[in-house]
């Protein structure tokens, strides 16, 4: 019986030897990140240091489960409370030179410097003026965005937000927030309001 | 890049403009598998791989000895299927490292270099000379050529690396809110034309991305690291500079390395 036992002691102790290993925690995970890069040029340490809604999208995506929906429609409300509207209430710029910017791809990398001229690189997830046939597939295609929604103002400040800041519709969309975060300008903005939105642009034609 | 942006003009000028895009679309990826194809036919990487032999085999530093009695985890001197095996734990450094680590390791304690000056420029620049780190580690790649990936997960530093290195993968952060899953995450993405690897679930994507890394980047003319991809992404992430050999690195490249199992090396690989 006492030999039982202590075999019965062994045995727990080798499972318990087994079951040892603890995950790191999300704090020591993150320490080990914020050791391991330089600031560099543009590029500082303080992108490290995640936004709300960054830590949350992160951690809905590595653990499968979803943002609850009282919690994510209470983020989008409060995001979209923060979108600047064009105090001239212009909205549409030049489609010419929104392409150029949808072409761009460079702007805020440390390989870039604060005279660089960002770009939105829309057409590295989007399908945009027909013509360009080089283009992603992350985002969903906007040919013929204007014709197809039509160019009424719903529409148009939808869009306008969406550009400014995409979790206001879609607290984790994979989308930058081209306003909110200064990637774009407002100018900039509504040149490629334009590209979408201009019945004259390659995009609805 | 130049190339390809002149073969997919090429290729939408053939269609004519009144082509449907999804096939010009389909012909232009055509045309950037048949451009892989002919690339693949001779690689460059094999003067890197060259120069690293000869190097490793050269007695250097302080100590003037060769690095091959150098231990990749299967033994001193046992180079052959070391990569395919690593990241792993060394008791002797009390740490989980890659094989650029370990090289670098091997470097300093067996050869006695400087660590900082081994370290300073791990990457060449365009149109450089290989670093030494590259060709070292183009050499290391090229012997396990064929070998089944296999990044062992027995000890509880090697687990923690994998699980830390899941979490830097879909960390979204800096102003872009990128995370390596923001391109790595899902089947069937595309940048552009450039397919994306969905490194966390999809395994032929996955094992492609770990067993074709060193590879030699046509566009830059150089063999490129699995460190300097890493940096590269994290780059264009927008997130700050990588540190060479940090924490992450090596704990991203276990995430990868384990996630290929069973698949062959195939490295140094070519790419566009």
């Amino acid at each position: 019986m006492k030999k039982q036992a202590l075999w019965t002691a062994l045995g727990l102790t080798v499972v318990a030897g087994c079951a040892t290993y603890v995950a790191p925690t999300k704090e020591e995970s993150t320490q080990a990140i914020k050791s391991s890069f330089n600031a560099r040029g543009i590029a500082k340490l303080d992108r490290l240091d995640q936004t709300e809604i960054q830590a949350i999208c992160s951690d809905a995506q590595r653990t499968g489960k979803e943002v609850p929906k009282a919690e994510r429609e209470a983020l989008e409300k409060k995001v979209l409370a923060t979108i600047r509207y064009p105090a001239d209430g212009k909205y549409l710029g030049d489609f010419k030179s929104g392409e150029r910017i949808a072409q761009s791809g460079v702007g805020m990398q440390w390989s870039d410097s604060d005279k660089t001229v960002n770009g939105g690189n829309c057409y590295a997830c989007h399908q945009l003026a027909p013509q360009e046939i080089s283009h992603g597939n992350i985002g969903p295609t906007l040919l013929g965005y204007g014709k197809k929604r039509g160019y009424g103002e719903p529409v148009v400040r939808y869009t306008w937000g969406k550009i400014w800041n995409t979790h206001a519709f879609n607290l984790c969309s994979q989308m930058p927030r081209y306003g909110d975060a200064g990637i774009l300008t407002e100018a900039q903005i509504k040149d490629v309001m334009a590209l979408l939105l201009d019945p004259n642009s390659p995009v609805n034609k | 890049m130049k190339m390809h942006r002149g073969r997919i003009a090429a290729a939408a000028l053939f269609l004519g403009c009144a082509a449907a895009s999804a096939y010009a679309q389909g012909s232009a990826t055509d045309e950037i598998a048949r451009y892989r194809a002919m690339l693949a036919d001779g690689n460059p990487a094999e003067l890197v791989v060259a120069r690293g032999e000869e190097l490793w085999k050269t007695r250097r530093g302080a100590k003037n000895v060769s690095l091959e009695q150098c231990d990749f985890g299967l033994g001193a001197g046992v180079l052959k299927g070391a990569y395919a095996q690593m990241p792993r734990y060394f008791a002797d450094a009390d740490q989980v490292m890659d094989f650029e680590s370990r090289l670098v390791w091997c470097m300093v304690n067996l050869q006695g270099m400087d660590r900082a000056a081994v370290t300073k420029n791990p990457y060449s620049g365009a149109g450089q000379r290989q670093t030494d780190l590259e060709a070292l580690t183009a050499y290391g790649v090229e012997m396990s050529r064929g070998i089944p990936v296999n990044v062992p997960q027995s000890h509880p530093k090697e687990r923690a690396a994998y699980d830390r290195g899941r979490y830097a993968f879909y960390m979204r952060g800096g102003p872009y809110d990128f995370s390596c899953a923001t391109c790595h995450g899902v089947t069937g993405q595309r940048i552009r034309l450039q397919d994306l690897p969905n490194i966390a679930g999809n395994k032929p994507d996955a094992d492609r991305a770990f067993t074709t890394w060193p590879a030699y980047r046509v566009s830059q003319g150089a063999l490129r690291t699995m460190q300097w991809r890493l940096n590269d992404c994290f780059r264009q992430q927008r997130f700050p500079d990588l540190v060479f050999l940090s924490p992450t690195s090596v704990d991203l490249i276990t995430f990868l390395g384990v996630n290929a199992n069973g698949a062959k090396m195939d490295a140094p690989a070519i790419k566009r």
